[in-house]
């Protein structure tokens, strides 16, 4: 993992104290609020709807033992008892105090955290892969050049004031797991034929109100010539990005009204231009990151098999654990979708607990899942039985991994102050509703979101869901067909909406359509790209 | 009926214009007619508040009712985490909001 060097932590300090004042001067009326907001965003703090929320960064999902523990004590301390995972990998808290804020990015600061670059028109918390390091299918591991990237534009003065928020994902294997195509700008790490490492560059995607699939503008950038490339992008979204609109202000929109083509003449005009400036960082220092996330110490000649006797170990080990590169060791994912339970929420204990564990099977490493559940990279399959005991006693066994009860919904109106409609009951009804049958059904990504602004990622849900306000009253449209893999597509809306028991009845019919109609080992996904909206359409409205 | 809303500037807490000062519990609001905008700036003005707006409401039988749902929910809290609301012993509440 990387580990903070001086300068770093000199940053991070700085800020910290830096902060402290701007709230002080804020609480003794030096500064107005309209003068304070954009402090308090800079640094992760929001006014939500029933109190401050602060966003806190975990740089592409990665998180050590005592870091996660820290978000369990701060859970403790300043909150009330929980955090809540998020889609960017990140974890908010929902019940913070002005006064309390400060001394939270202390704390957060003592173990190399902090909030920076989870709100305003900047650059934000890259994300990655959740599996980075530990499965065989990538071509490297992402993580330095997420790092790298983290360096790069943390306090880049450039592009400090952007249009709109600019989201970025790194991945580097075929398998996108971090949704790479519906970012701003996607990489893919990939190696030529020559055996050389490379960027692909996706640029334009998006969800939102206008979601978007970004297009590849160029398949191989040299590795030492990424950061020049994202500048270059970058440049040219902030000189021709939408100020005057801020529906229209994100480079998804720029990039459809210049064309791909004029666009990528652009960049590659600018990049041309930057290259002569000496900008990209020295390979030294990418080495220097890459020291940090060397393998562990794996140990060798391990026991490569299973005792599946007990059938509810042998489930949980079928959904929630994938193969490592590594022969006697796993990936093991913990649920935070209990049965009827919230979305991405854990308490403190359970933080505390799932840090703990980190540290006793998992080489002190966490990761943070855009699908709001957590990882544990490296787990000895001699150890997964004792390891799952564990995690089930504190309800977080659950065996439903990329299932239908493993929905990712945003706050929604429960929490937050830009929603339409509520999400989480509707995940909630919807997990009881199907805890029978979601292993009858296998993987089926559903997806919720509160309002248009898509944090629920509802446009790549093979089953999507948006709730919006008719009149006051809380309505939920449903979508069929998305993606967010290597196969990425955008769901399309079946129909008029329905009110909350009646969007759980519509998936309950979309469902039945499918297992009706499913070929051989089909998911819901393949079978509705093969028969297509009609039949769906029918079931539920005819 | 208006009522006066906003947040407590250090707590962050929801509340509402009580005719003399601000309270957590919406049954306390007070219609405050034509004056939120002039109050919302004088109580923002003194750190009392902030970022006040006014809302429409309706007194009712069971009390003041807010006439959009987010500000029902912002009245009680999460409806989906109810021992953290305003009314944590009354499984019913939630009910309230819709």
């Amino acid at each position: 993992m990387y580990k903070y060097d001086s300068y770093d932590q000199q940053m991070v300090d700085a800020r910290v104290a830096d902060f402290r004042d701007q709230v002080r001067r804020r609480l003794d009326g030096s500064i107005s609020e309209e003068q304070f907001r954009p402090l308090r965003l800079m640094n992760g703090l929001y006014l939500q709807l029933h109190a401050y929320m602060l966003r806190v960064a975990v740089p592409y999902g990665t998180l050590s033992s005592a870091q996660m523990k820290m978000l369990g004590d701060i859970a403790d301390k300043y909150d009330r008892g929980y955090g809540h995972f998020t889609t960017r990998q990140n974890i908010q808290y929902n019940w913070i105090k002005l006064e309390d804020a400060p001394d939270i990015l202390a704390d957060l600061a003592s173990v190399e955290m902090h909030a920076i670059q989870t709100s305003g028109n900047c650059i934000r918390n890259t994300t990655s892969d959740q599996y980075a390091g530990a499965i065989a299918d990538e071509v490297v591991d992402p993580r330095p050049y997420a790092e790298l990237i983290r360096q790069w534009s943390t306090f880049h003065p450039e592009f400090s004031f952007l249009p709109r928020k600019f989201k970025m994902a790194v991945i580097a294997s075929d398998t996108d797991r971090a949704a790479m195509r519906l970012h701003d700008i996607g990489i893919q790490i990939v190696k030529n034929a020559a055996g050389e490492l490379g960027a692909a560059f996706y640029v334009g995607g998006g969800m939102g109100r206008t979601p978007m699939v970004a297009p590849c503008i160029n398949e191989f950038v040299p590795i030492d010539q990424m950061i020049t490339y994202s500048e270059a992008c970058l440049r040219v979204y902030n000189r021709h990005g939408r100020r005057d609109n801020k529906y229209k202000a994100r480079i998804k929109i720029l990039v459809h009204e210049l064309g791909k083509d004029e666009y990528t003449r652009q960049v590659e005009a600018e990049f041309a231009h930057l290259l002569t400036q000496g900008i990209e960082p020295p390979l030294a220092e990418l080495e220097r990151i890459k020291v940090q996330f060397a393998d562990p110490a794996f140990a060798t000649g391990l026991v490569d098999t299973l005792d599946r006797s007990d059938p509810d170990f042998a489930l949980w080990v079928d959904n929630n654990t994938h193969t490592h590169r590594i022969p006697g060791y796993v990936v093991v994912t913990i649920s935070l979708k209990p049965v009827g339970g919230i979305p991405g929420d854990a308490s403190a204990d359970q933080i505390r607990l799932m840090g703990d564990l980190a540290k006793d099977y998992s080489f002190d490493e966490l990761r943070v899942t855009h699908a709001q559940n957590i990882v544990l990279p490296h787990v000895q399959k001699a150890e997964l039985y004792a390891l799952w005991q564990k995690l089930d006693a504190a309800g977080l066994g659950t065996a439903n991994l990329d299932k239908i009860g493993d929905i990712i919904a945003c706050p929604g109106l429960d929490y937050c102050s830009l929603a339409n409609a509520r999400s989480i009951p509707v995940a909630q009804k919807i997990s009881q509703r199907f805890a029978a049958r979601e292993q009858e059904i296998g993987e089926l990504k559903l997806k919720i979101s509160g309002c248009i602004n898509a944090c629920g990622h509802h446009h790549a849900g093979h089953i999507g869901i948006l709730g919006v306000d008719r009149k006051g009253v809380e309505n939920y449209q449903l979508l069929l067909g998305g993606s967010e893999g290597a196969d990425t597509s955008l769901g399309t809306i079946t129909g008029p909406g329905f009110d909350e028991n009646g969007i759980v009845d519509a998936v309950e019919k979309a469902t039945d359509v499918y297992l009706a109609n499913k070929e051989g080992e089909e998911r819901f996904l393949d079978t509705y790209r093969r028969i297509g909206m009609a039949p769906f359409k029918e079931a539920i409205y005819g | 009926m208006k009522i006066l809303t906003g947040n407590d500037l250090k707590t962050g807490d929801v509340t509402w214009w009580t005719g003399e000062g601000w309270s957590r519990h919406v049954e306390e609001a007070v219609d405050v007619g034509e004056h939120g905008e002039e109050i919302a700036a004088r109580e923002n003005a003194l750190r009392h508040v902030v970022a006040p707006y006014v809302i429409d409401g309706a007194r009712t039988e069971e009390g003041i009712r807010p006439a959009h749902i987010k500000e029902r929910i912002r009245a009680l809290g999460p409806t989906v985490r109810l021992d953290l609301s305003l009314k944590p012993a009354d499984p019913a509440a939630g009910n309230w909001v819709i």
